[in-house]
């Protein structure tokens, strides 16, 4: 019997050929944690009696920094002090990093067959690169820190097939809310995504880790994209080590297969409070309050480049407060370089550096009570950025910036042909 | 195991048991004070030492966040009885020390649960509805008897206790 990518991924971390539901202790490439759950491991890490494996740890402060309260700030020290203690050389401070899951990649930690896990539910998305990533808690994070190993249940794969033409508009976040919809929200419980097709393969790299992403949306351990060359493009002069693909067996085991033909997918929005609740956006014409840009979701350049396209020459609505984040110093840097952020500016938005800010309702644009948001992030959870009677409409960045200019949520067609 | 239930719904997410703005302490009995705070006003002041909560489909679904069974186990919940439960979260509660038991019991509010870990079962006092629950896989149950993941690798790498 032929295996899944997981399979063969945890299979060579564990020395073992392993299968869907087996219990194996594997060695993990690196372990990545941030200013909220670093803090946490490095208490129970101190516990431990040996020295940290310095050189498989990430660490990267982004929730709460710049400092966002004294606290915060006490917090975001933690890390830099453990930094400091243990000579951990891959820690990046703001003005060097940005949005933790975005930094990895871009920094190379990230590659084909590797196994990384993270303290930060959103570790999935390296999935897009077709490494097994999946979100971890503190206090294994420290074992990890100590052993560089730890225990995974391997997981059943459900396969989803995305085949044809994408129309205009449609991207990663598209097809993943749709899936999600389709799937609900613990529709992938437990198991791995294996996302493939396509329409798949016709996605910027960019989009497709907006996919995997979202697989912790559908309740997902890991949501694995096939490598290809644009993979192999990307990580060209950026990877850290070497790598090979891992790709699964013709006749791998999947728990379950769904299709979907892409070229029927639409601009669609979730509406509050579960990231299933999906709708057309052209069908939800809802007056918003404010329009988020940023996240590890849909941070990246690509992301930017869409909605300045549409916002170029026009303004942000009247009575909308737009705010663009780009999720790291790279993508701020060349944000600046193409012009982009002097377009979001004319337009009348907000541009920050970046953070993961208002996303998970830290700071940086929080909601007032009844006020409503549409945004490229990843959760529209009862007061996810803020009152608990806000609501959240996730999006792509196209639908983000047109809801902008009409003050109400809009397909990208009524903004721009 | 006995204590009084909390009843929740399907997909619980972490926001809800300890909202993001809270997340700048890991002490369990302080974040416990934010416990479920805009999903459920009061329970913070009301719970006791002891206390179940009962929940549907996919609890602790969303952030990774380790103080959300932490601000459970400040709280005095002794065991969260749900019919599934998020990974992550699941995962979270074994390491610490927070019971979770996969179970689809219909409680109401304030009901008295009691739960034999031993026998896999959990049973409603006031229905007097019992259901029987998987017993963890071998090596979940060695992790659960060494006291969690952390004594776990102390004994792995030779720690002195």
């Amino acid at each position: 019997m032929g295996k899944t990518i997981s399979e063969k991924i945890l299979s060579a971390k564990s020395g073992k050929g392993v299968c869907a539901g087996e219990i194996v202790e594997a060695k993990v490439d690196y372990v990545m944690v941030n200013d909220i759950t670093g803090p946490a491991a490095f208490d129970e890490f101190d516990g431990l009696c040996v020295d940290p494996l310095r050189k498989k740890i990430v660490l990267i402060p982004d929730h709460y920094v710049p400092n966002k309260d004294v606290p915060s700030a006490i917090q975001a020290k933690k890390m830099r002090d453990f930094a400091t203690k243990h000579r951990i050389p891959n820690y990046f401070e703001i003005g060097s990093g940005g949005v933790c899951h975005q930094l990895m990649i871009e920094q190379g930690f990230v590659a084909p067959g590797r196994l990384i896990v993270g303290a930060d539910s959103h570790t999935c998305s390296y999935g897009a690169l077709g490494a097994f990533a999946t979100g971890i808690g503190s206090t294994e994070a420290a074992t990890v820190f100590a052993r560089g190993l730890l225990w995974f249940k391997v997981p059943e794969s459900i396969k989803f097939t995305v085949d044809g033409k994408l129309r205009k508009f449609v991207s990663g976040k598209d097809i993943i809310l749709n899936i999600i919809h389709d799937i609900g929200v613990e529709g992938a419980r437990y198991a791995s995504m294996e996302v493939v097709g396509t329409s798949i393969s016709s996605l910027p790299l960019a989009d497709r880790i907006t996919i995997s992403n979202m697989g912790i949306e559908a309740g997902a351990k890991a949501c694995i994209i096939p490598p290809d060359r644009k993979v192999d493009t990307y990580l060209k002069g950026r990877v850290r080590g070497t790598y090979k693909w891992t790709l699964a067996d013709d006749d791998a085991e999947y728990s379950d297969e769904r299709f979907y033909d892409g070229s029927e997918i639409v601009p669609v929005v979730a509406k509050p409070y579960l990231p299933s609740n999906v709708a057309p956006a052209s069908e939800t014409p809802v007056d918003i309050d404010q329009a988020y840009l940023g996240s590890c979701t849909n941070g990246r350049i690509e992301d930017l480049r869409i909605a300045a396209k549409l916002l170029k020459g026009r303004k942000v609505h009247r009575g909308v407060r737009m705010i663009v984040v780009p999720a790291t110093k790279e993508v701020y840097d060349q944000a600046l370089k193409e012009g982009i952020v002097k377009i979001f500016s004319e337009a009348g938005a907000f541009v920050s550096g970046p953070t993961c800010g208002a996303c998970l309702g830290g700071y940086m644009g929080v909601l007032a009570p009844g006020e409503r948001c549409v945004s490229s992030t990843n959760r529209n959870f009862i007061g996810r950025m803020g009152a608990k009677d806000s609501e959240v409409y996730l999006a792509s960045p196209a639908v983000v910036a047109a809801s902008a200019i009409k003050g109400r949520i809009a397909d990208p067609s009524e903004v721009s042909t | 195991m006995r204590g009084r239930a909390w009843v929740f719904g399907d997909n619980v997410d972490t926001d809800q048991i300890i909202p993001a703005e809270y997340l700048v302490t890991m002490k369990n009995d302080e974040l416990a004070k934010h416990a479920f705070e805009n999903a459920l006003p009061g329970f913070a002041s009301s719970v006791k030492e002891g206390d179940m909560i009962v929940a549907g489909r996919n609890f602790g679904c969303g952030s990774s966040r380790e103080h959300a069974p932490r601000a459970l186990i400040g709280a005095g919940v002794s065991c969260v009885v749900a019919e599934s439960f998020a990974r992550i979260f699941f995962r979270n509660a074994i390491n610490i020390g927070l019971p979770v038991i996969e179970a689809s019991l219909e409680a109401e509010e304030g009901d008295f649960v009691t739960v034999d870990l031993a026998k896999g079962t959990v049973k409603d006092e006031r229905t007097g509805a019992c259901k029987e629950f998987q017993a963890y896989p071998p090596f979940v149950m060695m992790l659960i008897r060494k006291g969690g993941l952390v004594p776990y690798t102390k004994e792995v790498l030779g720690c002195r206790r």
